[in-house]
C-alpha cells in the first residue's frame, strides 16, 4: 500500500534523494516541474493555442490516438484543436513494479491540430520551453519515425522528438485513419509525460518523481497498482472470461453499427483491442491467432469510422 | 548567364532519404534543362536535414528561338484541304508562303526566358519528385516528404517568381532552427552558402560528414580512446544536423558485462552513438554523441542527458542478458516447438531438427573435414536456441551472436559456440561450416518441397540469398560434395516430417529443380568473376556434373579454352557436326569403317582414337586443361575432313560410317562440356 498507517506518504522507491538533487541543479531552474504541474503547463499552453481542454477517455486503451477526440475527428472536413491527458494500459509492459523505465499503465499527453497548422513545429518547441527546456541548451531534434496502427487501420509521417537523446515526444502527421484518407491532416503530438518528466526532474527511476511540490512521488501513488495490475495480466486474468468479453465487444460493436450508432460502435471496438492487449498479456494468444485478432479489431473500427463519416460527422 | 539558386525549405528529411534526394534533384533539373533547350553549366546539389539545395551555374539568359516550317496543301488543293491545314496551324491564308504552288507555314518560337523555363521547372520537379514516402500536410493537397515550407528560386540576383499550393518563391529562408531561427535574406547562389554558415547552417553535407568524422574522432582522443569508425553513422549523423558538434560522454563501466555487441548496437541504432575502444582494442565505456546544436553550457546537460538514455537501455540489455544467462541453451531449444517456422513446415524445432541430421551427414560423409559429428550435432542443435531469448527479442539484429555468447558462458567447447555464433554467415571454421552449409540446405530444399519457390522478384523466404551463401560456403572452403545427393538428404528429411505422401513422390521432381536454381544462382554468384553463363551451362548440362568445385574447375579450363584461337575454331565445326546429326536425327550404327576411307576420314579417325582416351583421363585425373588440349588436337582433322569429305555420299554405306565418325567426334568434345550451349 503507497499509504502508511499514520496516513503519511511512504517515501519513494529506492532512489536516493542527494542524486536527484544533483540534477536538478543542472539539468533545470531552481526546482523543475512537478509532475502534475508539468501536465498543467500544457494544459495551460495548449489551452491558449486554442485547443479544448479534454479530461481523459474513460475507458481503458493502449494510447491516447485511440480516444474519439482523435481517431474519430481525425475523419472529415471540420476543423478540430483538443488535448488532454490520456492513461494508457499495456499490459505486457507491465514489470510488476521493478524496472526504473517500463509501466504497464502510464499517461500520455495528447495534442490534435486539425488542419496541421503550417508553424507546428514551432508551436511544439513553444511547449518544450514553456516547461523548462532551453534549446540552445538541450538538443532538440526530429528524427525520422513513420506511425503506423494495424489496429485502427491507421498511418502516419513524422518523427520521434529527442531531447538529448531521448524521445520525449511522437509527432505525426495523420494520412489516413479507419483506412479513410484524412483531408484535412491532422497533426497529432504524443508526450510520453512520464519520461518527459523523469527528464525535466533529472530521476533515473519513474517511481522517484515528485508528482507534486507536497512530498507525493509517482511511486506513492502508482507502485502498487503496478505490481496488481501486472499479477492480474500475466497471472490473474481469466483467459476464459476475456475471450468471453472480445466475443461480446465484438458483437455489441456490429450491434451498434446496426443501428448506425458509431460512437458507441468505436467504443465497443477500444473495449475490444484492450482485452486482446490482455490475452496477448496472458500468453494465451498464439502468433498465428494474433494476425486473425488484429485484423478483427481493424474491421470493426473500420466499420465505426465509416459509420462516423457516414451519418456525416465532422462535416 | 548567371547562377541560379534553388532551395527547397521543408520540416525535417529523413537522413537516410537526403543522399538519393539530392541525386534525383540533379538528375531532374539536368533533364528539364534539356528538354526545354535551355544551356547551363555545372549543377552542385547539396541537403541538410531542412533544405534541398541546387545550384546552376551559367544559366543562359533564354532559350534558343527556333524557326519551324511546315509543308502543307498545294494551293490548288480542294477548300476542305486548305482548312485543315489552316486549322492544325491555326494560320490563315495570308500567313502561309506560297512557294512553287505548294503552302508552307513558317512558326517562329521566340527563345524563352530562363525564368519560365526556371519556373516551370521547379514545379514540375516538386510535383513529380520520387521520394520513396511522401504526405499531404495542413488543407493542401501537395506532397512533400515532410511539409514544404519555403522557396527560394533566384536568378543571378532576381527573384523567379513560382508558386506551389499557396506558398510563394523568394529571396528568403531561415538559418538554424535555435540559433538563428528568424528570417534570412538571400543575394543569390554567390552568397547563400555564407550567409547560411554565418547563422549557423553549413549547407554541404560533406562538410558537415567531414565535421563529425573528424571531431568524433578527436573527441575520443582527447579522452585517450579510439573511435571504431563507422562511415554510415557519420553520414547519418550529417544528416541529422545542420551544426554538427561531437562530444563525448561516458556510461558506467559496470555495463561492459553485456556483451559488446549489444552495447555498440543499441549506441548506434538506437542513439546513433560511435563507440570507442581502449589502448587495448576493449570496448571502452564512453560513446561520442552528435549534437546539432553549440550548446550554451558547453555541451555538459547534452552528454549528461544522453548518457542517462543509454544508462536506461543498457540497463534494459543487461536485464535480459542476465535472465537469459540463467537458462541453459538446451533448455531454451526445447522451446522452439513453440515458434511456428512456416505453417507448411511444422515449427523451428523440426527445422532445427532436419539441421542437425543433415549437418552430421556432411561431416560422416567427409565433405567437412575437421570437425567432429557429436559438436556438429550439438551445435545444430543449440544454434536457433537463442531465438527464444529476452535479447534477442530486443535486439533481433543478434540471432547467433547471442547465442554464441550464452554457450561459451555455459561452457560450450569454443568451435560449438562459435558455430552458434557464425551459422547466419559464411564461416570457414570446419564446425561453423558444417551448420550453417546445412542450415543454408535445409531451407532451401525445405521450402521447395512445399513447392515455394522463387518466382520474378518475389523471393519471400530469401532463398536465392540461401543459394548464394550455400556456393559461397562450398567454393571458399573448398567443399567435395555432390550437391544433388546433400540436395536429396534434405528433401528426405523434410519429406519424413511431412505427414503428407506426396512429399515422398515429388522427390524426384524436386532435387532436379533445386540443381536449376543453383545453377542460376552460380551464373549470377559467378558474372562477377567474370565467368560466362554459357559455359556454366555446358558444363551443368552433362548432368553428371554436381560437385561445384569441380564443375567451376572445368567451367575455367573450358573459357581458357574457348578462348584460344583453337578452341574457337572447334565450335564451328562441331555445331556443324550437331546440326547434321539433328537433322538426320541419326542414331549410331555398327557400321564400322570400310577399306577405302579418304585420307582425311582416316585422320579423323586416328586422332579421335588419341584425343578420347587422352580427355577421358584427364577429366578422371580433374585436369581439365589437358582435356581440353586433347580436344584441341581435333580441330584440324575435323576441318580437314568438312573440307574434303561429303558426308551425304550416295553410296550408303559411306554416308552411315561418315555420320557415325561425326557422331563419335560429337561425343568426344560432349564428354569435356556440352559444346552446343556455347554462344558465339
Amino acid at each position: 500500500m503507497p499509504f502508511d498507517e499514520e496516513g503519511v506518504l511512504a517515501p519513494a522507491a529506492c532512489i536516493s534523494q542527494s542524486r536527484e538533487i544533483a540534477h536538478i541543479h543542472h539539468g533545470a531552474p531552481a526546482l523543475s516541474l512537478s509532475f502534475q504541474d508539468l501536465i498543467l503547463t500544457l494544459h495551460r499552453y495548449w489551452g491558449e493555442q486554442g485547443c479544448v481542454i479534454l479530461q481523459p477517455y474513460d475507458m481503458e486503451m493502449g494510447a491516447g490516438t485511440f480516444h474519439p477526440a482523435t481517431v474519430l475527428r481525425a475523419l472529415g472536413p471540420d476543423a478540430w484543436r483538443a488535448a488532454y491527458v490520456q492513461p494508457c494500459r499495456r499490459p505486457t509492459d507491465g514489470r510488476y513494479g521493478e524496472n526504473p523505465n517500463r509501466l504497464g499503465h502510464y499517461y500520455q499527453y495528447q495534442v490534435v491540430l486539425k488542419p496541421s497548422p503550417a508553424d507546428l513545429q514551432d508551436l511544439y518547441l513553444g511547449s518544450l520551453s514553456a516547461i523548462g527546456i532551453d534549446p540552445l541548451k538541450h538538443d532538440i531534434r526530429f528524427v525520422e519515425d513513420d506511425w503506423e496502427s494495424p489496429t485502427l487501420g491507421a498511418w502516419g509521417l513524422g518523427w520521434e522528438v529527442w531531447c538529448d537523446g531521448m524521445e520525449v515526444t511522437q509527432f505525426t502527421y495523420f494520412q489516413q485513419v479507419g483506412g479513410f484518407e484524412c483531408k484535412p491532416v491532422t497533426g497529432e503530438l504524443t508526450y510520453g509525460l512520464e519520461r518527459l518528466a523523469m527528464y525535466i526532474q533529472g530521476v533515473d527511476n519513474v517511481f522517484a518523481l515528485r508528482f507534486n511540490d507536497s512530498g507525493v512521488s509517482y511511486g506513492d501513488v502508482f507502485l502498487e497498482n503496478e505490481r496488481e495490475m501486472s499479477a492480474y495480466n500475466f497471472e490473474v486474468a481469466n483467459p476464459e472470461t476475456l475471450f468471453d468479453a472480445f466475443r461480446k465487444a465484438a458483437a455489441e460493436c456490429e450491434n451498434c453499427l446496426a443501428n448506425k450508432l458509431p460512437i458507441p460502435a468505436y467504443e465497443q471496438a477500444i473495449k475490444a483491442s484492450h482485452v486482446f492487449n490482455t490475452l496477448q498479456a496472458r500468453g494465451v494468444i498464439s502468433v498465428a491467432e494474433r494476425q486473425a485478432y488484429i485484423g478483427r479489431v481493424r474491421d470493426l473500427a473500420k466499420a465505426a469510422c465509416a459509420e462516423w463519416l457516414e451519418r456525416g460527422q465532422g462535416a | 548567364m548567371a547562377d541560379f539558386l534553388l532551395e527547397l525549405l521543408s520540416e525535417e528529411i529523413p537522413a537516410r532519404m537526403q543522399a538519393s534526394a539530392r541525386n534525383d534533384l540533379a538528375r531532374m533539373f539536368a533533364e528539364r534543362m534539356t528538354s526545354a533547350g535551355l544551356a547551363s553549366g555545372a549543377i552542385d546539389v547539396h541537403s541538410t536535414p531542412r533544405r534541398l539545395v541546387l545550384i546552376s551555374r551559367d544559366v543562359s539568359e533564354q532559350t534558343e528561338a527556333a524557326r519551324e516550317e511546315i509543308k502543307g496543301p498545294r494551293s490548288s488543293a480542294p477548300p476542305q484541304a486548305l482548312e485543315g491545314f489552316f486549322r492544325k496551324t491555326g494560320l490563315k491564308r495570308d500567313q502561309l508562303e506560297d512557294r512553287d504552288g505548294v503552302l508552307f507555314a513558317i512558326i517562329d518560337r521566340p527563345g524563352r526566358s530562363a525564368a519560365d523555363v526556371l519556373a516551370e521547372a521547379v514545379q514540375q520537379i516538386v510535383a513529380n519528385f520520387p521520394w520513396p514516402k511522401s504526405m499531404r500536410w495542413g488543407s493542401g493537397s501537395q506532397r512533400w516528404v515532410r511539409p514544404l515550407q519555403g522557396i527560394v528560386t533566384i536568378l543571378g540576383d532576381e527573384i523567379v517568381p513560382v508558386e506551389i499550393d499557396g506558398l510563394q518563391s523568394g529571396a528568403t529562408t531561415v538559418g538554424h532552427r535555435f540559433h538563428h531561427p528568424g528570417p534570412i535574406t538571400i543575394g543569390g547562389a554567390s552568397d547563400y552558402i555564407e550567409k547560411l554558415r554565418a547563422c549557423h547552417v553549413i549547407v554541404d553535407q560533406s562538410e558537415r560528414e567531414k565535421i563529425v568524422r573528424e571531431g568524433a574522432v578527436a573527441a575520443a582522443q582527447e579522452a585517450g580512446l579510439n573511435l571504431l569508425p563507422d562511415e554510415g553513422l557519420v553520414v547519418e549523423n550529417a544528416g541529422l544536423t545542420e551544426w554538427p558538434v561531437p562530444l563525448l560522454g561516458r556510461f558506467d563501466a559496470d555495463y561492459l558485462d553485456v556483451p559488446r555487441e549489444v552495447i555498440v548496437l543499441t549506441m548506434r541504432t538506437n542513439q546513433k552513438y560511435f563507440a570507442c575502444t581502449d589502448e587495448a582494442g576493449m570496448l571502452a565505456p564512453a560513446f561520442v554523441c552528435v549534437a546539432n546544436i553549440d550548446a550554451n553550457d558547453g555541451g555538459a546537460a547534452i552528454v549528461d542527458g544522453n548518457r542517462r538514455v543509454l544508462a536506461a537501455r543498457l540497463a534494459d540489455a543487461r536485464f535480459f542478458w542476465e535472465q537469459d544467462l540463467k537458462i541453459p541453451l538446451e533448455e531454451q531449444a526445447q522451446k522452439l516447438s513453440g515458434i511456428v517456422f512456416h505453417e507448411r513446415l511444422g515449427t523451428v524445432a523440426d527445422k532445427v531438427e532436419r539441421v542437425a541430421k543433415l549437418a552430421r551427414w556432411l561431416v560422416e560423409e567427409g565433405v567437412v573435414k575437421g570437425a567432429k559429428p557429436d559438436q556438429v550435432e550439438r551445435a545444430a542443435r543449440l544454434a536457433k536456441a537463442d531465438l527464444v531469448t529476452g535479447m534477442v527479442g530486443e535486439f533481433p539484429e543478434l540471432q547467433g551472436v547471442i547465442g554464441g555468447y550464452f554457450g561459451r558462458a555455459q561452457g560450450e567447447p569454443n568451435v560449438v559456440a562459435d558455430a552458434i555464433r557464425d551459422h547466419y554467415g559464411m564461416p570457414s571454421e570446419p564446425t561453423s561450416v558444417a551448420v550453417a552449409l546445412a542450415d543454408k540446405l535445409d531451407t532451401i530444399c525445405a521450402f521447395f518441397a512445399i513447392d515455394q519457390k522463387p518466382t520474378g522478384s518475389k523471393d519471400p523466404f530469401a532463398l536465392r540469398r540461401a543459394a548464394i551463401a550455400s556456393i559461397e560456403i562450398i567454393v571458399r572452403n573448398g567443399l567435395r560434395l555432390s550437391l544433388t545427393q546433400a540436395v536429396r538428404g534434405g528433401l528426405a528429411n523434410v519429406a519424413g516430417q511431412l505427414k503428407d505422401s506426396d512429399a515422398a513422390h515429388r522427390l524426384d521432381r524436386t532435387a532436379p529443380e533445386i540443381l536449376d536454381f543453383f545453377a542460376d544462382r552460380l551464373k549470377v554468384q559467378q558474372r562477377e568473376a567474370g565467368v560466362r553463363h554459357d559455359l556454366i551451362d555446358a558444363v551443368f548440362s552433362l548432368g553428371s556434373e554436381d560437385d561445384l568445385i569441380r564443375l567451376l574447375a572445368r567451367v575455367k579450363a573450358l573459357q581458357e579454352f574457348v578462348e584460344t584461337k583453337d578452341g574457337a575454331d572447334l565450335l564451328t565445326p562441331y555445331k556443324r557436326a550437331a546440326n547434321i546429326l539433328k537433322k538426320e536425327k541419326w542414331e549410331a550404327t555398327k557400321v564400322a569403317a570400310g577399306s577405302d576411307l579418304e585420307a582425311q576420314e582416316q585422320a579423323l579417325v586416328a586422332a579421335l582414337h588419341t584425343a578420347q582416351p587422352n580427355a577421358s583421363a584427364a577429366i578422371e585425373a580433374e585436369d581439365f586443361t589437358s582435356a581440353m588440349a586433347a580436344l584441341a588436337s581435333l580441330r584440324k582433322p575435323i576441318d580437314d575432313f568438312f573440307d574434303h569429305v561429303t558426308v551425304n555420299d550416295p553410296d550408303k554405306a559411306k554416308r552411315e560410317r561418315r555420320l557415325n565418325l561425326l557422331t563419335r567426334f560429337r561425343d568426344a568434345v560432349n564428354k569435356v562440356a556440352d559444346f552446343s550451349k556455347i554462344e558465339g
